[in-house]
């Protein structure tokens, strides 16, 4: 119990920096999956094929293989660099390899969103003379958003535990700083353990309950 | 699922306004990546010495292959395990008996809401202090995948046992069956019918998931594939992409093999 009091607020910096990335890389990955979605039942095969390209890709890949890919890639090779200071740089780099793998997720449970919705609300958009911009932004996408605000739900605690392989690039979140502590307190290892994944139930446990009152306050009557 | 029920089937006009704005889509994937094939050709990563390594049986048989040997046999190691734990905190959760359904839950809920890493890395570190030895990166590795995606999979059965219509249970009570029977020969093998599609699903995750050893050095396919050839042709790009191709291939057969399943079980509604 000693070293995780005594080293209170390097845990907390740990844990601000795995709520910031996580807060950051939602947001990304809402607005990238909801763009991905409209791609993938745009009336252009070009768009709907690169959407479904992408999708699968990085459905298939591991996170762990993305990030390396952010850091060495993106980072190192492609010579994008986001800011001067290095752990900014990181950051954002980060961000970006959590945005690319979220989106995909989000963007499935988006288009099993719009399976839910009738046939019939895009129809009667159409026979007012909307067109496909409107019918999806005005009609379609709203309900699907209201109809998996739970499974957006598990993809957003996902990325919040994903947020610990942030550290393949650089990152020093939660996960860098437990395992510093157990290589300086190696006789606390259990309590060290369960106060870092403490944290974690503290961050997602909300989170599911957030997710789950909102579902059933959305849901679309019908 | 066909998604033409969102705008009109195009007149003659709409089928030249979209040919024109493929066009411009498709120059717009293009130029974009004309911009990574520079970058990465500024630094040389599409020279073809970066690229023949891959095709060379030395490079397979050093890198590739045992770093594939050591992601399958993680994943296959960690199904096992995961499915093993899977049915019994499932069986434990559904229990009538409270001093066994409570536990189990907190066990399930505490495993599911623990990053991998931190089980991955208590283990490999945290090892020596609490059982005297240090365990290899590969048991670290299945300890975390079996916690975790075990945790999963006894949710999956246990939502797959409880969308079953109770007269299944009742009918089998009605026949004498003690509970053990009931939940083994009735229910489990209906639940794991409906279920199978989700739990292959899981085991991507897994499959995934075993990518994370390399953080603590074990010798997967990331680790060998992207460091290893990397570090001797410097050829991170060619080496990344390839490493991914290989993923991309086992999970989206096994993704296949899913919905082959779902259809053939007659799962599908």
């Amino acid at each position: 119990m000693e070293a995780l009091l005594f080293e209170r607020d390097t845990i907390f910096a740990a844990f601000w920096m795995t709520i910031r990335l996580t807060a950051v890389s939602a947001l990304g990955s809402l607005v990238l999956g909801t763009l991905l979605t409209a791609m993938r039942v745009a009336p252009l095969a070009s768009l709907r094929g690169a959407a479904n390209t992408y999708v699968t890709m990085m459905r298939n890949t591991p996170l762990t293989l993305v990030l390396m890919f952010t850091g060495l890639g993106v980072g190192a090779q492609l010579g994008v660099e986001l800011s001067d200071d290095i752990a900014t740089n990181n950051f954002w780099l980060a961000v970006i390899g959590l945005t690319a793998y979220t989106s995909a997720f989000v963007c499935e449970a988006l288009r099993s969103g719009l399976n839910t919705v009738p046939v019939g609300q895009a129809e009667a958009a159409r026979s007012l003379g909307l067109g496909f911009t409107k019918t999806l932004g005005l009609i379609t996408l709203p309900q699907a958003f209201r109809a998996v605000v739970a499974p957006l739900g598990s993809i957003m605690i996902a990325l919040t535990k994903n947020t610990t392989i942030a550290l393949v690039v650089g990152v020093g979140e939660a996960s860098v700083r437990m395992r510093e502590m157990i290589e300086t307190y190696g006789d606390q290892v259990l309590e060290i353990f369960l106060g870092f994944a403490a944290g974690f139930v503290l961050l997602c446990l909300p989170m599911g309950l957030l997710f789950g009152w909102l579902s059933r306050r959305m849901a679309v009557a019908r | 699922m066909s998604y033409a029920n969102l705008y009109e089937p195009p007149g003659p006009r709409g089928i030249r306004r979209n040919r024109v704005l493929a066009a411009v889509v498709a120059l717009v994937l293009l130029g974009l990546a004309y911009v990574v094939y520079v970058r990465f050709d500024a630094k040389d990563q599409w020279a073809a010495d970066k690229w023949t390594p891959l095709l060379r049986g030395d490079v397979w048989a050093t890198f590739i292959l045992p770093g594939l040997a050591g992601t399958i046999g993680a994943a296959v190691v960690g199904v096992v395990l995961a499915g093993l734990f899977g049915l019994l905190f499932a069986t434990a959760r559904l229990s009538d008996h409270r001093w066994i359904r409570v536990p189990a839950a907190a066990v399930v809920e505490f495993f599911r809401s623990v990053p991998l890493l931190l089980l991955i890395f208590f283990a490999f570190f945290g090892s020596y202090m609490l059982i005297g030895v240090n365990i290899s990166a590969f048991a670290a590795v299945v300890f975390g995948l079996t916690l975790y995606n075990g945790s999963v999979i006894a949710e999956i059965i246990r939502a797959g046992v409880q969308s079953l219509p109770r007269g299944q249970s009742e009918a089998a009570q009605a026949i004498g069956m003690r509970k053990g029977q009931v939940m083994r020969l009735v229910l489990l093998p209906q639940a794991f019918r409906t279920m199978m599609p989700a739990i292959v699903s899981q085991f991507v995750v897994l499959l995934k998931d075993s990518a994370l050893g390399l953080i603590v050095g074990f010798d997967e396919l990331v680790n060998r594939g992207l460091n290893g050839i990397a570090a001797n042709f410097k050829n991170t790009i060619p080496a990344a992409i390839l490493i991914a191709a290989i993923f991309i291939l086992i999970n989206f057969s096994l993704d296949r093999l899913a919905t082959r399943l779902s259809t053939r079980l007659g799962t599908t509604r």
